[in-house]
């Protein structure tokens, strides 16, 4: 661990020179939106965003992937015979991801890469990515990442994080990826490791200061889970909502995917495609019978899946970082600090 | 890194009609790269992604047995995009399979055990895999008693009926079979609804038997009543689910009752665990 400081004057200089190494993406102004892109061609990462509507899941989960693909010519050698598709894994580099988003991947991780299964496009594009984060100073109203085990400064998950000075930025070098990031842009001039921790505690205490919501999760783990699945409250919490998935595609813990074959002319592929638990037909059987076929099942098993099932399997904390974007999008105010307020303090009534 | 997402070739070596209205069809498999069928090495109870290239792809339960070499079989209704795809294809044509995917049925824990196994439906594919694997010479002193209810709506329905017959006339194995009605004279065996047969004919319970169902939901439903009264406890009913699938392996997130992924952690569960998770199914 090391840190080094980066004059703003030298910052897209050092980024240009990156893109020979690595493909580069972050956040970038799309209409009145910020969304993670790739950063093609010169286009600059905007450091000084908010929020983005979307996560930064997608640079490694992208919402639709091509996995296998084979010929249907039957002239064609190994038609019928499905390969890997031949996607890029060379080294790329997520500028100005936030805290919360990379706490997130860790989470993520665990679904995708596991000690029976890996999924090798996940695993292979998480191997060939450095995290570059950058501090939050200024929390957004819908923020509560602190109550999750993440926060504005939080390190989980990324190789380097950037604290912003207005002149310049603070690089703490954490990962020996985020090393060789450093190295590829030419940012080299280290400072001291004592005084510029000192400074990075101040700005996390004033960042956390501004953070003003609390959602305790405390109790989760000792609720008895069928209790809480057959708690009474979920009809009048699913009431309002209109099953539109948002908040499932906003969610950088969200990692449900659908697998979709198609065929244009004699070629054919198999790709995944984001896809959503409030969706009816994620749990359709093909006779029509449907386990989570009314909307309250759906919305419980969203809320069930991050706040209980999640915590019960693992006991790595809820499936949420705290990024606030699913109450900030939902349509209908469906909130989970509430949600996972009134899951946290619910008794049984016998 | 090996691919789970990544099928086997296999060609189509046979194809069967399974019943009387067409509408199941056995396919036998054949893999087309020596030492896959080695690594497709599998026990009575798991299924299979079939894979069909530009069509998609179905969890289907392995009805062939381990014992049983050279080829892989599954029995298929017809009834959606790819079962219907997978309906017109012929023998020859080559396609995918991934897997195998799954628990199995409790092997171990069965060992000088009373067996029950019931079954209805075209729910049947991993109990055949499993009676033959049973029945096989190497196997057979490892068990006590088997017994074995099945049920169909008529004759006709029956799946692998050359063989069910067979192994009625053997004595290490007891045979009750059930149609729900037949207007056919000759029919020698029962009729009346599965339920019912299990009530009339499955061996009471002690602490060695155990009882294996497969079938519609609403047939597990009217039978666990039945074998509760015949002294069934929780632990000793052990059950296959269906949810609906897609990556097979406990990452796509679909397959779940609570925090069990029906895929990965099942499909074999016994009631008593399942009577701990959501009745999602
Ligand atoms: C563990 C397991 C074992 C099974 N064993 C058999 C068997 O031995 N024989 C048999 O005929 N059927 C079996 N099924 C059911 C079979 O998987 C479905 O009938 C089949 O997926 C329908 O596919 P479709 O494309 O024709 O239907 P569509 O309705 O067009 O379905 C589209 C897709 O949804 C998914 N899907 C739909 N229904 C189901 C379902 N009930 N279960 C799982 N995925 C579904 C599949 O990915 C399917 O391709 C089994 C299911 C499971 C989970
Ligand atoms: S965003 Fe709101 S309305 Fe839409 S599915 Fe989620 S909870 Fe329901
Ligand atoms: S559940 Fe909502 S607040 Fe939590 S990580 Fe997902 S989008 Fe963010
Ligand atoms: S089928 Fe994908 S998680 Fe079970």
């Amino acid at each position: 661990m090391k840190f080094i400081t980066i004059d703003k004057k030298n910052w897209t200089k050092g980024i240009d020179k990156s893109r020979g190494t690595y493909r580069l993406f972050g956040p970038v102004k799309d209409k009145n939106w910020c969304m993670i892109k790739e950063l093609d061609g010169d286009i600059l990462p905007d450091m000084e965003y908010n929020e983005s509507v979307m996560s930064a899941k997608s640079v490694l989960f992208p919402q639709s992937e091509t996995i296998l693909n084979t010929s249907l010519n039957e002239s064609v050698e190994d038609h019928h015979i499905m390969k890997r598709a031949k996607n890029d894994y060379t080294a790329r580099a997520v500028l100005g991801i936030r805290p919360y988003d990379a706490k997130a991947i860790q989470l993520v991780k665990m679904n995708f890469d596991t000690k029976e299964y890996k999924d090798p496009y996940w695993c292979d594009a998480y191997e060939a990515t450095t995290f570059v984060g950058m501090a939050i100073t200024k929390p957004g109203p819908f923020d509560f990442s602190t109550s999750v085990d993440s926060g504005p400064f939080c390190e989980e998950g990324l190789d380097i994080l950037l604290a912003d000075l207005d002149d310049s930025f603070i690089a703490k070098i954490l990962t020996p990826k985020g090393e060789s990031f450093a190295a590829a842009c030419g940012f080299d001039s280290t400072i001291d490791d004592k005084e510029s921790q000192a400074l990075f505690d101040i700005l996390r205490k004033e960042a956390e200061k501004n953070i003003n919501c609390r959602v305790e999760t405390d109790k989760l783990k000792e609720k008895n889970l069928l209790d809480l699945h057959g708690a009474s409250f979920w009809d009048d919490l699913a009431f309002s909502c209109i099953n539109c998935g948002t908040c499932t595609y906003v969610c950088p813990t969200c990692w449900c995917f659908d697998i979709q074959d198609e065929a244009k002319l004699k070629e054919s592929s198999r790709f995944r495609n984001w896809d959503t638990c409030m969706s009816p037909l994620f749990t359709r059987h093909a006779t029509g019978h449907n386990p989570r076929g009314v909307k309250v099942q759906r919305v419980r098993q969203r809320f069930m899946h991050k706040l209980k099932y999640f915590l019960d399997k693992y006991d790595q904390g809820i499936m949420c970082v705290g990024c606030g974007r699913c109450v900030k999008s939902c349509p209908v105010n469906i909130d989970i600090r509430e949600v996972c307020h009134t899951m946290n303090t619910y008794e049984k009534k016998d | 890194m090996e691919n789970p997402y990544m099928p086997y070739p296999v060609r189509i070596d046979d194809i069967e009609i399974a019943t009387e209205d067409k509408s199941l069809k056995t396919f036998k498999f054949v893999f087309l790269n020596e030492g896959d069928e080695e690594k497709f090495a599998y026990h009575a109870g798991q299924f299979a992604e079939l894979s069909i290239p530009g069509v998609g792809e179905i969890p289907i339960g392995i009805a062939s047995s381990p014992v049983e070499k050279g080829f892989v079989k599954f029995t298929v209704f017809k009834t959606g995009v790819v079962t219907s795809h997978l309906h017109n294809m012929k023998v020859g044509d080559i396609m995918g399979l991934r897997g195998p995917l799954g628990n199995w049925y409790p092997w171990d824990k069965l060992e000088n055990k009373n067996v029950v196994i019931i079954g209805g439906g075209f729910a049947f594919t991993t109990l055949r895999s499993s009676i033959i694997y049973m029945l096989d010479p190497a196997n057979r002193s490892k068990f006590k008693n088997i017994d074995v209810v099945y049920g169909a709506r008529s004759p006709g329905m029956l799946l692998y009926r050359d063989e069910l017959f067979e192994w009625e006339k053997r004595n290490d194995i007891n045979m009750h079979i059930t149609v729900d009605s037949t207007d056919d004279p000759s029919w020698k065996y029962h009729t009346g609804f599965v339920p019912q047969i299990v009530e009339q004919n499955a061996p009471k319970a002690d602490q060695d038997t155990y009882a294996i169902i497969c079938g519609p939901p609403i047939m597990i439903k009217f039978t666990q009543p039945s074998l509760t009264q015949l002294g069934y406890k929780p632990h000793q009913i052990i059950m296959s689910l269906e949810n609906r699938m897609k990556c097979g392996i406990g990452m796509c997130g679909r397959c779940n009752i609570g925090k069990e992924l029906v895929c990965k952690d099942g499909p074999v569960f016994t009631l008593d665990e399942i009577n701990q998770t959501p009745k999602e199914y």
